[in-house]
């Protein structure tokens, strides 16, 4: 597989570590209502879907920035790729 | 003139004499010969013993799908079995032997099992080798895997090399027939960067096996006139002998080059095979087409072939297979055939052609709308019966036979991704269909287009097509002028008349009633076919029987043979190596060696060395005289307590953390609070994964308001600053921090003992005070050793003692070292390995490896209130779920033998002093244990149900596996200085 890094352009999928859904950005607030129920589902809960997928992939022999990749899970075409960091800042994590 | 089968011409070098050995015997050929054309050319026609019946068989086909010709190939620790006589290349020197027969391919002890063919049908293993159970293991497997197997290997080390190696490229071009030459000089005229990548030693394809003209020349000239040019481009690469084995992912190919199998020797560094990983932005699949057979009763006959063999035999490498041959066809190609050996001068006593409107040929007995029915000859064809339209039964003399049942197009390729090929009625076969890989296109015979003409026009369009896409505008060469013949067959099958054996799969002997037996069981979907019967199977994957055995299963089921399907089609397309998988990552080069800034120093004191993770770390330092690593140890413990010694202790993480945000940083990755440190203090830190089980522990440093130094264990470095970058990247972004791994940047030594600080201010630069007011227990700071070098010193003690770790920059590690211990000299001090660290932390009471198991919470480890309640970090919320903090839960505790002289067994279990001992019953288990030279005795540490509770009980340490019980009483896991007045002092 290649990985169109936003910042480097292609680059061998064996450069990365894969973590999984990108839903892991959006860790619940620990003072929140059920905040245990939360982080369970958080946690252990993830979808897995036969199609478009938003995962967690680390530049680990790179440059070590976390990206979101959307990748079809039936025939690995990637559609999309961002920074994570840029993803989790539209999607309100801040400080 | 010994080889009596050499007719004229062919695209062999006849002044040459290559000398070549098989089971023992020596035979002569030409380079350009194959293994199976020069023993073709020596009237060999007897090449191995079948899989499972041990039947004779001989060559059947002329390429890479052959099922019967493998031979062990070279002796000694090159010897490679189960290597196809069809693809080897002949070199002088070349010894092959048969396979699978005992004693001689002639004479075959376990040929007997011919004679209980009727036993051994599909499924026979899985009926009959069923009970007892315990007699599969040590007899039946093993006698089954003696009699019915391929080759053997040499058990040697394999003394070659082999590479990998990465190719870019706009356009792949996969075969050099007709249509791939035609696609690489479109792409390389345009000037793309193309490669071009033949399984086969020549380019041409099939041009090289035929009489066609092409372009007013013969088919390999044109071939040659085509390579000259692609050979003078420098954008076009070129490889031979080069197999494309799969087609991944995003246009990534991947291809073994077989660099030196055609030497005896491989060249003084030169590879054995390279395995290729080709990235693409376009393919074109020109792998051509694959005969497929017609089984009849006894068509496995030494003799029996492929029809399009036979004439690359004939015209490539001037060979006949035998003085009188026969053609078997449902289709005008099998008539070319008996053309081309009619014109080498060859005998062709007649075609049987099944079609009986089949037309007439010149010279030669055509018996339309007749049947092949059976053969003759026990180690080779003798004469086929024939049944005539009008019914009459006669035979006919032949020593082989050329069979044709129409050609299936080498689809492989586009179905590594899933794609399912679709049928084609004009030429009765599958044709890529579905969804290609991406970038994917098909030419040629490949995609059904069985002529000439048809294929140099598709290569052409195909190369157009592609490159359009890549925005790069080409123009088709012009075409030369090819044959472009009519398809004309009949689907014909297999021979329904006859008692005997029709074999469809001669590599795995499956024969037609396998098929029937299995459609009989209901094994009737192909894949359940496939597995049931072993149809399919094997190093040539059915490339010659797999339509075969769908076509019986069609007709047995009543469906079509598109309807009943095709088995999935993976990666390799054929054998690899696994060296050539392994390339260069064997033996120690199987991963990286990481060496500390010492390891040169430790290799002079005559170290032992232990492998953690990927570094060498020293185990222990021996001295003359100590025969036993634990007086090595126990010394090495003793003289640190008494006075000082030092140990490398670089291979921790190190991660520099900055940023105005650093410490708010911090505290949401360790459990306990950050955020108060103050600058030149260091804090204990454990870190949680986000189910609330603690996963790492090490120390954060305070060097500056907005600079830390955090420490991981050796271990666990890549995963936390992985899992660090992760919160500062996606859940904490504005976070204003930065992170570094400088693991390798720092080389750092523990000093550590009641003369640690008397030895470091010999080092430390005059003007930092190390007194205990100044430098605390836990203070750290950036100092000059040595007169200005940068270094920092840190206050910390994992061996319990006065204890400093000092850094400095890598490069100054071996010099640090040496310093240290020059300083040490009047103090006697020891350096001292990873055996007596663990020896003192444990004596210490604290948490490794060993405790950080992934069940252990911070309660268990005793460290429940570190737990911050005040503030988010990763893992807090999960770590309050009610069972992680069950009262009685287990807790770390320290245990003590009740005999000093008793040895306390690390991972044993924990039972009460009295009562049974069962997995009810279990209280715990030991998780490190230890000799401690201080105390005198074996100690260690546990997991104890109810843990502090117990103290003073004495229990049971047991460890049924080596019959271990030992009696120990439960203490405080400090067995040394628990009040901590060494370490503060």
């Amino acid at each position: 597989m290649i990985i169109n890094h936003p910042l480097l352009g292609p680059r061998d999928a064996q450069e990365f570590t894969y973590l999984g859904d990108a839903s892991l950005i959006h860790r619940p607030d620990w003072q929140g209502e059920d905040a245990s129920g939360q982080f369970h589902d958080y946690l252990y809960l993830r979808d897995n879907p036969a199609g478009q997928h938003r995962e967690l992939w680390f530049h680990e022999v790179g440059d070590r920035s976390w990206l979101v990749v959307t990748r079809n899970t039936l025939t690995h075409e990637i559609s999309n790729v961002e920074l994570a960091r840029d993803v989790a800042r539209r999607e309100g994590r801040g400080k | 003139m010994t080889q009596k089968n050499r007719v004229n011409g062919g695209l062999i070098d006849r002044s040459s004499r290559v000398n070549f050995q098989f089971d023992g015997k020596t035979y002569q050929g030409h380079k350009g010969d194959t293994l199976a054309s020069a023993l073709l050319a020596n009237d060999v026609r007897l090449m191995g013993r079948s899989f499972k019946y041990h039947r004779p068989r001989g060559v059947m086909t002329a390429g890479s799908e052959e099922p019967n010709a493998l031979m062990k190939l070279r002796t000694g620790a090159r010897q490679e079995p189960n290597s196809r006589a069809t693809v080897t290349e002949l070199f002088d020197g070349l010894e092959a032997r048969s396979q699978n027969r005992f004693p001689s391919l002639k004479f075959d002890f376990m040929g007997i099992n011919d004679r209980f063919s009727n036993f051994l049908t599909a499924g026979f293993y899985y009926k009959t080798f069923m009970w007892p159970r315990a007699f599969w293991e040590k007899l039946y497997e093993p006698v089954i895997r003696k009699a019915a197997g391929l080759g053997s290997i040499s058990f040697e080390d394999d003394p070659d090399s082999y590479d990998k190696g990465f190719l870019h490229c706009d356009l792949l071009v996969v075969g050099s027939g007709p249509a791939g030459l035609m696609a690489a000089l479109t792409g390389g005229r345009a000037g793309a960067r193309v490669i071009l990548a033949e399984e086969d030693f020549i380019t041409g394809g099939r041009l090289n096996a035929e009489t066609h003209a092409v372009g007013g020349m013969s088919g390999s000239d044109w071939a040659r006139s085509v390579m000259a040019e692609l050979e003078s481009l420098e954008n076009v690469r070129i490889l031979t002998r080069t197999t494309v084995i799969g087609a991944f992912d995003h246009g990534i190919y991947g291809a073994v080059e077989r660099v030196s199998d055609h030497l005896l020797v491989p060249e003084s560094g030169k590879p054995r095979q390279t395995l290729w990983r080709i990235y693409s932005k376009r393919a074109v699949l020109a792998a051509g087409a694959t005969e497929r057979p017609i089984a009849f009763e006894n068509n496995d006959r030494p003799g029996v072939m492929m029809a399009g063999a036979v004439r690359a035999y004939v015209n490539r490498w001037a060979v006949t297979p035998h003085q009188q041959v026969a053609v078997f066809t449902n289709n005008d190609d099998g008539h070319r055939t008996a053309a081309d050996l009619i014109a080498k001068g060859v005998d062709v006593t007649g075609v049987i052609d099944v079609r009986p409107d089949a037309p007439s040929l010149v010279g030669i007995e055509v018996f339309a709308g007749a049947h092949v029915v059976n053969s003759k000859g026990l180690l080779g064809l003798k004469s086929v019966q024939i049944r005539l339209a009008n019914g009459e039964i006669r035979d006919l003399t032949c020593g082989a036979l050329g069979v044709s049942g129409g050609w299936n197009p080498n689809v492989h390729l586009t179905c590594h991704q899933r794609g399912r090929p679709v049928w084609n009625d004009t030429i009765a076969a599958f044709v890529p269909g579905g969804e290609m890989p991406v970038g994917l296109t098909v030419a040629g015979a490949a995609n059904g287009h069985l002529s000439t003409a048809q294929a140099l026009q598709t290569g052409a369009d195909a190369a157009v097509r592609a490159l359009k896409g890549l925005g790069v505008s080409a123009a088709a060469p012009d075409l030369p002028e090819a044959e472009d013949a009519p398809i004309s067959l009949t689907p014909f099958w297999y021979v329904k008349e006859g008692k005997g054996r029709a074999w469809i799969d001669q590599q795995n002997d499956v024969t037609v009633k396998d098929i029937k037996l299995a459609h009989q069981e209901n094994f009737r979907s192909v894949e359940h076919l496939k597995r049931y019967t072993t149809l399919g199977m094997a190093t040539d994957q059915g490339k010659t029987s797999n339509m075969g055995g769908l076509a019986v299963m069609a007709e047995l089921t009543g469906k079509s043979i598109p309807e009943t399907g095709t088995t999935i089609f993976r990666p390799p397309y054929t054998p690899v190596a696994m060296g050539a998988l392994a390339g260069r990552s064997i033996g120690k080069d199987f991963h990286p060696t990481r060496e500390t800034p010492s390891h040169k120093w430790a290799v002079e004191q005559g170290a032992e060395f232990v492998e953690a993770g990927n570094w060498l770390r020293a185990q222990w330092f021996p001295q003359p005289g100590e025969t036993h690593w634990r007086q090595s140890v126990d010394r090495e413990v003793l003289q640190t307590r008494k006075s000082v010694g030092i140990c490398d202790v670089t291979t921790l993480g190190k991660i520099d953390v900055q940023g105005a945000d650093a410490a708010e940083f911090l505290n949401k990755i360790y459990a306990n609070g950050f955020a108060k440190l103050p600058v030149g203090k260091v804090r204990y830190g454990l870190m949680l994964r986000e189910d609330g089980i603690a996963y790492d522990d090490g120390t954060a440093a305070r060097l500056a308001e907005d600079h830390f130094v955090v420490t991981t264990t050796t271990a666990n470095a890549v995963l936390v600053y992985r899992n660090m970058e992760f919160a500062r990247q996606c859940l904490w972004p504005d976070l204003d921090v930065q992170l570094i791994s400088t693991t390798e940047a720092w080389a750092q030594y523990a000093v550590a003992g009641p003369n640690a600080r008397k030895l470091l201010q010999k080092v430390v630069d005059p003007e930092f005070d190390l007194s205990n007011d100044a430098f605390p227990f836990m203070a750290c700071g950036e100092i000059t050793v040595c007169g200005g070098l940068q270094a920092r010193l840190f206050r910390i003690s994992f061996s319990g003692e006065l204890a400093y770790e000092i850094a400095v920059p890598t490069r100054y590690g071996d010099a640090m070292i040496r310093a240290l211990m020059e300083a040490g000299e009047e103090f006697d001090a020891v350096p001292y390995g990873t055996e007596a660290l663990g020896v003192m932390r444990i004596e210490k009471g604290h948490a490794a490896g060993n405790e950080l198991n992934g069940t252990t919470t911070a309660l268990k480890l005793g460290l429940g209130r570190m737990v911050s309640k005040k503030k988010d970090c990763i893992g807090n919320v999960l770590s309050e779920r009610e069972g992680l903090n069950a009262t009685g839960a287990l807790r770390l505790v320290g245990l003590r033998p009740v005999d000093s002289k008793d040895v306390i067994p690390a991972g044993a279990h924990l039972m009460n002093a009295d009562g049974s001992v069962s997995a009810k019953t279990d209280l715990g288990y030991v998780t490190s244990a230890a000799y401690s030279p201080i105390l005198g005795c074996s100690i260690a540490l546990a997991f104890l149900k109810g843990g502090g509770d117990r103290m003073g009980d004495v229990l049971r340490v047991i460890n049924p596996l080596e019959g271990q019980e030992v009696r120990a009483e439960v203490v405080s896991a400090h067995f040394v200085d628990p009040e901590g007045e060494r370490l503060r002092a």
